[in-house]
């Protein structure tokens, strides 16, 4: 392929080449295919990249802001929110985007999770959920489904998982929507949503970990996790039809909560304008 | 000016605003929360921002990030909160983002005595992230010199690019004193050195003559990456030895060769003296008070006191050590900054007068040693 084409890529054009290429990633992870989704969404939706912030925690999907050209933020494991919370809050003007895996997200900051949801802090939260943690070799996270392996799971999880959505829906998110990185064209509009929605937005983007999870479980290669993504996952008005117990089994994608309601920022910037008047009344 | 009857934890909120914090955020805990509770009720009308975090290392997280975006930023916290921000004072030094850090101490460890004073976070406050990089420490003993140093942290934050702690007690934090606060405009403020380089020749991490390279808020247009690994001079992570090295030396030089402008400290009566009394924050009111007491006795006794922990003011100490026979470290713990003072002084010069029981280290206590 020539360099030519590659340019012509709407991707392209937001990257970070001089030194940040190749990825960090293991091939044929999912992680690049949710960071092509968040920039074809930012790219669609037009916004000015000066008023983009990704902000990032640690692990696998830590490491995404590096490659891109906002103004990024890689922080300390589980607190990605926080620090987002700090520059939404100095700079209500721009885009703020989280970007967090599962363990990071719903283990240590788990807490950071429900509270950011409570206050329907005006973020956008991507979960890229792998369900297990890779960076560190494969030990089972809030999400690795029950009786699975993890390498401090040998003799299978025993831990019943967190359901992302259910728990960002119940704790006050504004938006909440699902997809999977096999169904990336699906996943940018979910994302382009979530931007547009004030307060807390969460996107899961379901995505498989083949290096640990995959070759601990024998479920194969990358191409056959993503298949199993394919085929495992339904949109919302399939699962409507489908029964309770059926629907278990799948992976449920869509919007599966959209409501408007005001957050912290723009509540908080209510009370400067009361403070101010009272000040010069 | 007029003349107040204030708290210290007052007069810090009022020296933060002051100096132009602009964002706090914070979780409540004894005995700091005064100073949560009057940023709450201040910081709107200036255009300010507060939050009341989940705990206290979203606090902190969330103070850089407001830094990151401009806004001068600090919490305020004691020991237990101050052990569980440690992480994130780590990666304020690392990325060099200037934050406020104010930890009232309490008798510890753990819960410990909630509202008795103590100083046992002196070693916390230089040594309770992993890994190695310089911090400023500084520490309080009255309401007016709670209002100063608190406009003296937010100052070096912003001219080194550094987490600064003001290490307080409660004794200072809740104590009231007649206090006259200088006008707005006769404090000194400094903000953090911009650049003047278009975009594309902006390093935020590049090596420059002051050591400390200019810093630009997240929004401004430069789009530049912040991480917590170690970097390169344009911020993207780093394995290179060539690139570790000259980060780690940078950020100590930034410090070190600044001593002048950071070290504080006040002296009284030091020469002849052959006994001098070294003390910080509230003890060195009572070591003030038995130095006095001991000169009327006729005692050739002097008074040290470092406004400024760390970095430990080493010179000043080396002379004291040269000119006086013994050095009388009085604390509210069981001997923390006395080991600094032994590492400079020696430790057959040194005589440690300790109590970590939530009172007090009275006059009457350092004179004995004085004495004896």
């Amino acid at each position: 392929m020539s360099t030519k084409l590659r340019e012509e890529h709407e991707v392209y054009d937001y990257l970070r080449h001089s030194k940040k290429f190749p990825v960090m990633w293991c091939a044929g992870c999912g992680i690049g295919i949710v960071l092509g989704a968040i920039i074809r969404a930012i790219d669609r939706m037009g916004l000015d990249r000066d008023r983009v912030a990704m902000v990032s925690g640690i692990g696998c999907t830590g490491r995404m802001p590096v490659y891109v050209d906002f103004n990024t933020m890689h922080t300390t494991h589980g607190r990605a929110l926080a620090f987002a919370t700090g520059l939404k809050l100095a700079r209500p003007d721009m885009y703020v985007l989280v970007v967090m895996g599962d363990g990071d997200a719903l283990a240590i900051g788990g807490n950071h999770f429900i509270h950011a949801a409570r206050r329907n802090m005006d973020l956008t939260a991507i979960v890229v959920n792998n369900n297990i943690y890779g960076m560190t070799g494969g030990q089972y996270s809030p999400t690795t489904p029950q009786h699975m392996r993890a390498t401090t799971a040998p003799y299978g999880n025993i831990e019943p998982p967190f359901p992302l959505c259910e728990l960002a829906k119940a704790a006050g998110a504004s938006f909440v929507a699902r997809s999977t990185v096999y169904h990336a064209k699906e996943l940018d509009r979910l994302i382009e949503q979530a931007i547009a929605r004030r307060g807390f937005s969460v996107v899961e983007a379901v995505s498989y970990c083949h290096t640990t999870y995959g070759r601990l479980n024998r479920l194969g290669t990358a191409v056959d996790m993503m298949r199993w993504l394919k085929e495992n996952s339904v949109t919302l008005a399939q699962a409507e039809k489908m029964s309770p117990e059926e629907r278990e089994t799948k992976i449920v994608r869509g919007v599966l909560l959209d409501r408007e309601g005001p957050g912290y920022v723009d509540l908080y910037e209510e009370i400067i304008r009361q403070a101010r008047a009272a000040e010069n009344g | 000016m007029t003349a107040q009857f204030m708290q210290g934890n007052t007069a810090c909120a009022e020296g933060a605003l002051v100096a132009g914090c602009r964002f706090f955020a914070g979780y409540p805990i004894t005995p700091s929360s005064e100073i949560a509770e009057i940023l709450s009720y201040r910081l709107p009308a200036l255009g300010g921002k507060f939050i009341q975090m989940e705990d206290e290392i979203a606090s902190l997280a969330a103070v850089i990030g407001a830094s990151v975006g401009g806004m001068k930023a600090m919490t305020a916290t004691s020991g237990p909160g101050f052990s569980l921000m440690q992480e994130n004072i780590g990666y304020a030094a690392m990325t060099e983002i200037p934050c406020v850090i104010v930890n009232v101490q309490r008798t510890g460890p753990s819960t410990g005595l909630p509202t008795s004073p103590a100083q046992g976070d002196v070693m916390q406050a230089r040594w309770g992230t992993h890994g190695d990089h310089p911090i400023i420490v500084l520490s309080p003993s009255s309401v007016m010199e709670t209002f100063h140093l608190t406009v003296t942290a937010f100052n070096f934050s912003e001219k080194y690019r550094t987490p600064v702690i003001l290490l307080m007690d409660e004794v200072v934090a809740h104590m009231r004193e007649k206090v006259e606060l200088p006008p707005r405009e006769q404090v000194e403020v400094v903000d953090r050195v911009q650049t003047n380089v278009p975009p594309e020749w902006y390093f935020p991490y590049e090596e420059t003559a002051s050591d400390v390279p200019p810093l630009v808020s997240f929004g401004q247009g430069f789009r530049y990456h912040i991480t917590g690994l170690f970097h390169d001079q344009r911020g993207f992570p780093t394995e290179r030895l060539d690139e570790i090295q000259p980060w780690l030396k940078r950020v100590f030089a930034k410090i070190h060769n600044n001593l002048g402008d950071i070290l504080m400290y006040e002296e009284e009566s030091i020469p002849g003296a052959r006994t001098v009394v070294l003390s910080y924050g509230a003890t060195a009111r009572s070591a003030r008070h038995a130095v006095r007491l001991a000169r009327a006795r006729r005692h050739k006794v002097g008074f040290f006191k470092p406004l400024t922990i760390w970095p430990f003011p080493e010179e000043a100490v080396e002379r004291l050590a040269h000119t006086a026979k013994r050095i009388v470290v009085p604390e509210m713990n069981l001997g923390q900054l006395a080991l600094e003072v032994e590492r400079v002084a020696g430790r057959h010069k040194v005589r440690r007068v300790n109590r970590a029981d939530g009172e007090l280290v009275t006059p009457q206590q350092i004179l004995e040693a004085i004495e004896g």
